[in-house]
């Protein structure tokens, strides 16, 4: 028999902003519940490393969910005649919604790229709800690096220029087998899903007036960013963290936009430390 | 072992005399370009490279300036920049053509269709000169 992995995939039908969507996640492990966000126009697999480690998964309860349009979750009823554009409301409902359904008490949430711009909204909206976020390639606000209509349009195939576009995200340090695992998320997704995960990123949620709001004796904040990510900067992450009192944020060395999922050996370096921390919070 | 140039990847008349050479070698990148028929331009420095592609092969590379060539379109840096992205492990902000173009160590313009959507094997011609660092090929 082939060895099976611990994690467990399953469905959840669910409303989200007046939509039906159908949601699919895996876990595991037990204990603190960690739900964690993956990157635009990917889907929650880039969080399978952190689902097969016994050092995590021996205390927390490990979640993924694909966002509707990305991994095995269906876009919803009549996308065929919808340009896709994601909003912070959506998106922080869809996060709750996935949360109160699977009756999560007090997650921490952890997400990553746009994962992370958006934990810093719910820090904020949702203090009381969380036990804390950790935003991992995070800040309010960053400039774009490149025009988002060459992700989607006839006379480029859609995966193969997303992929190359973020390809340099990765950090040359990574091992091959997981640059390209984490690149095929992007070679695979559905057309116009990176491009409108990205209204969201840069049309939708400048949090420069708001971040100094988070109060973190509520809802502590770690931020975790890599040396080679040129799209959030590590000093993108450093001007966040200066407005937000009580923060605790770190540059990763040899790392890109994907820590996770580009090499999980490294990440585990910057991330046992926080999970433990955060492990002994109230 | 290739002479290293003090940003630590092969100096820029190394890696453009070589070029063509480790490209062509490269089957998986050949094969990837093999709807490419065109000529661009690789700005290093104060020197115009013009380059043409067949069928992801590069079958002419001309040292320039050439008065009234035309091509599809150009990439631009200066040459220690370009320097610093072939060392085999290039440093944060060197390592990626975007990292290169958000910073202003490089620039793109022209008709950057054909570019689009050929952008994996294009990046990694710009990228091959980091083998002439890495084990001395055609040193």
């Amino acid at each position: 028999m082939a060895e099976l992995e611990p994690i467990v995939g399953r469905y959840m039908n669910l409303e989200i902003g007046g939509r039906s969507c159908r949601i699919y996640f895996e876990e595991a492990g037990s204990g603190i519940p960690l739900l964690c966000l993956h990157t635009a126009g990917a889907d929650g697999r880039q969080f399978r490393h952190l689902m097969l480690d016994p050092a995590i998964t021996d205390r927390y309860r490990v979640i993924a969910f694909d966002l509707p349009w990305h991994g095995k979750s269906l876009p919803w009823e009549g996308y065929e005649v919808e340009d896709y554009a994601l909003t912070t409301d959506f998106y922080t409902a869809a996060i709750m919604g996935v949360a109160n359904a699977l009756e999560l008490d007090r997650p921490v949430i952890m997400g990553c790229s746009m994962g992370g711009r958006i934990v810093l909204h719910l820090a904020h909206a949702h203090a009381d709800d969380l036990r804390a976020v950790i935003g991992l390639e995070a800040a309010d606000h960053q400039q774009p690096w490149y025009d988002t209509e060459w992700l989607n349009r006839p006379d480029v195939h859609g995966g193969e220029v997303c992929a190359a576009m973020i390809s340099g995200l990765v950090a040359p340090q990574s091992p091959d087998r997981y640059r390209w695992e984490t690149l095929w998320g992007y070679l695979s997704s559905g057309p116009g899903v990176f491009r409108g995960d990205l209204h969201f990123y840069r049309a939708d949620s400048d949090f420069r007036d708001r971040v100094h709001l988070i109060d973190t004796t509520r809802c502590p904040v770690f931020l975790l960013t890599g040396e080679y990510d040129f799209s959030c900067t590590p000093a993108d992450t450093l001007r966040t963290a200066k407005d937000i009192p009580g923060v605790e944020a770190e540059i990763m060395e040899d790392l890109g936009h994907f820590p996770m999922s580009e090499n999980p050996e490294k990440f585990r370096e910057y991330i046992l430390p926080v999970l433990d921390r955060v492990a002994r919070l109230k | 072992m290739a002479k290293l140039s003090t940003a630590g990847g092969p100096p820029a008349s190394h890696a453009i005399e070589h070029l063509a050479d480790v490209v062509n070698a490269d089957q998986a990148l050949v094969h990837r370009g093999r709807f490419i028929d065109l000529q661009w331009l690789w700005q290093i420095g104060d020197v115009p490279y013009f380059i043409g592609i067949q069928r992801g092969m590069i079958l002419e590379l001309v040292r320039g300036p050439v008065l009234m060539r035309s091509h599809e379109f150009a990439i631009r840096g200066a040459q220690e920049n370009w320097e610093r992205f072939w060392t085999p492990m290039p440093r944060p902000g060197f390592h990626d053509l975007f990292a290169m173009t958000k910073s202003g160590r490089a620039s793109i313009d022209g008709n950057l269709q054909p570019l689009m959507a050929n952008l994996r094997y294009f990046k990694e011609v710009l990228a091959a000169p980091r083998k002439l660092a890495e084990d001395g090929h055609h040193g």
